[in-house]
């Protein structure tokens, strides 16, 4: 029976599996941003909590993405570029926090920054990480490196090294080649790793409710201000919170797509 | 002036064995190899991307062996052009003197130099992914040119090209070693252009080099089966041709051959040898060339048996099955005659 599948039966069956999950996610968000009147959640956006979630959302995001880019720029490259030993090891270990669930990583976060002697160290000299702001920005970290790493990674690896060698011919050093020729050509993938990096910052939250906690006011991010609102009832703040997070995304994927999809014609 | 002493480099899938070169200045050096034989990496290690293992490089008599490339002065174009995608093509060709104490007016002038040499001065403003390949290719050469090179590489630059674009720039790069005499080391794989662009040839497999020589005595007297194969020409002369009305007439060593290339002047013919048809008696046929010589040497390569004919002093070999090779008897000495087409006589 199934030999007798013909072309336009099939394309209907990989059409409908496509229109169920279409509808059920727009369906989802839709009745969620729906829930409410449009005027509660403008009076919801504005209250000073949700404010206050927003500009600490937006703070620890931007920071984490920026200490992303910083760190995953060059590891990306040392494990594309270089063949040493134990590369496929520190590799693994990189892309680790990935499959990790982002709780056990806040947890093994706490540990180290609340436990350890090396975590009291820092305590001392005022580079406080558990219950702080701070943490957040570590906690999103921690768990966006991975994602950035695999784009700027995949972004090299796509780059061929004979560009890199004829800038070398052309009197360039390792590190002015890398500024002027891979750097600039890996504009794409970094615009494309950043935003990915960011739009997970924004939502992160297992991880930074483990080290950071979830103190209103205090280290209330978008997704806690959500989960706070939640767990005491007022699900109108928690559907702003949502909302303002479905939107993020929105905007996000749409300038991911740009980067990654339509590449300058080269 | 580059002279390469028993360089060895693994790189696992490929690698170089023991490789000697002595190149003098201004020679274009054509490096002839089957895929795989380590053309490339050659190339690169003389650039300076890999330091060998073993062995050394000289250049004008200074030890380059451990020079970083920005401090050798050796030029590289590559087969997929590798021009810098988000600079235009002024910024690609200047790109090699930005560190460079030249001052701006000179920088300019080489720029319209070579812009204008290579015919891509209205190109300038230009990203390399809206130009063809051709033009591509020849922003590479003008960007290797700029700073000057002591040596310019070429690996397989003509490959990637079709065949229109392929002889222009070809004709071009043969005008731009005439006027600049830049020693040039290029790879190729295409026995036109080894011919028609080398004056020095180097035949490279498995990581080594097979062969070393003019090309015309590379083809001439193949030092190697495998060069030989490679080759792929058994018959292979130089001679004067002369047109004539609708084939040429080709004189060789005072033979006259009867050519369908429309070609005259100094030139180079090939017969391949499994295009001659052999025989005891003179035979009857509308090919226009027949000569009557003795077996020199007798090959047997299973399949095929390929003898060597010597016609009043040209030597000629020629391939027939194993079935007519016994059918006709053939032996040392006995006199043969060898006919061929004029369309099988190639001239170039």
């Amino acid at each position: 029976m199934l030999k007798k599948l013909n072309d336009i039966h099939f394309k209907v069956i990989v059409f409908i599996f496509c229109a169920v999950i279409g509808l059920l996610i727009t369906a989802s968000l839709l009745s969620l941003v729906t829930h409410t009147t449009l005027q509660a959640l403008v009076d919801s956006v504005l209250t000073e909590e949700i404010q206050f979630a927003i500009r600490m959302s937006l703070a620890t995001s931007l920071s984490s993405t920026a200490l992303c880019i910083i760190f995953s720029v060059p590891a990306a490259y040392a494990l594309t570029r270089y063949d040493f030993r134990g590369r496929n090891i520190i590799n693994a270990i990189l892309e680790l926090p990935l499959a990790l669930p982002p709780v056990v990583s806040g947890l093994a976060l706490l540990v180290l920054f609340g436990t350890t002697g090396f975590g009291k160290a820092l305590a001392d000299i005022g580079i406080k990480f558990v219950f702080t702001p701070q943490g957040i920005i570590m906690a999103q970290f921690f768990v966006i490196f991975p994602f950035m790493y695999r784009v700027m990674k995949s972004t090299f690896q796509g780059i061929n090294p004979r560009y890199e060698y004829v800038a070398k011919t052309l009197g360039c050093n390792e590190f002015e080649t890398f500024r002027r020729v891979t750097l600039p050509m890996s504009r794409n993938g970094l615009i494309a790793g950043a935003i990915i990096a960011w739009c997970r910052g924004m939502g992160e939250f297992g991880a930074a409710l483990m080290l950071a906690g979830a103190t209103r006011l205090k280290t209330e991010t978008l997704p806690s201000a959500l989960y706070l609102n939640m767990t005491s009832g007022d699900l109108t703040l928690a559907i702003a919170a949502a909302t303002i997070l479905i939107v993020i995304a929105f905007v996000a994927l749409f300038i991911f797509e740009k980067a990654s999809g339509t590449a300058r014609v080269f | 002036m580059i002279k390469i002493e028993n360089v060895s480099k693994d790189m696992g899938e490929f690698y170089l064995k023991n490789i000697s070169l002595d190149i003098e200045k201004g020679e274009y050096l054509m490096i002839l190899g089957p895929t795989g034989a380590g053309k490339t990496i050659l190339l690169e290690t003389i650039a300076g991307i890999y330091t060998p293992d073993n062995g050394s490089i000289y250049l004008n008599g200074r030890d380059i062996t451990r020079l970083p490339p920005r401090r050798r002065n050796i030029g590289m174009v590559y087969q997929d052009f590798t021009l810098f995608p988000h600079l235009n093509v002024e910024k690609n060709i200047r790109f090699g003197l930005t560190y460079s104490t030249i001052p701006e007016k000179e920088t300019g002038e080489r720029v319209a130099m070579l812009t204008d040499l290579l015919d891509i001065s209205h190109l300038l403003h230009r990203y390399p992914g809206t130009l063809s390949g051709g033009e591509q290719q020849r922003v590479a050469i003008a960007r290797a040119l700029i700073i000057q090179p002591e040596v310019l590489l070429l690996d397989e630059p003509l490959s990637a090209l079709d065949s229109e674009t392929r002889g222009k720039l070809r004709d071009e790069l043969r005008k731009i070693h005439s006027l600049t005499r830049t020693t040039v080391i290029h790879v190729t794989h295409s026995f036109n252009e080894a011919f028609l662009l080398g004056n020095k040839m180097a035949i490279m497999n498995k990581g080594e080099i097979i062969q070393f020589g003019e090309p015309g005595e590379v083809f001439r007297k193949p030092n190697s089966k495998f060069t030989a194969d490679f080759l792929g020409v058994g018959n292979l002369f130089r001679g004067t041709a002369t047109l004539g009305k609708g084939l040429c007439s080709i004189a060789v060593n005072g033979l006259t051959f009867l050519s369908a290339s429309q070609i005259s002047g100094q030139v180079y013919v090939s017969v391949r040898p499994e295009d001659i048809l052999v025989s005891v008696k003179p035979i009857e046929s509308s090919a226009r060339n027949s000569f009557q010589g003795a077996i020199t040497d007798i090959s047997d390569l299973g399949a095929v048996v390929r003898i060597s004919v010597d016609i009043q002093g040209v030597p000629f070999i020629a391939a027939l099955t194993r079935r007519s090779f016994f059918d006709m008897d053939l032996e040392i000495n006995k006199q043969v005659f060898l006919t061929f087409k004029a369309i099988d006589v190639h001239a170039f």
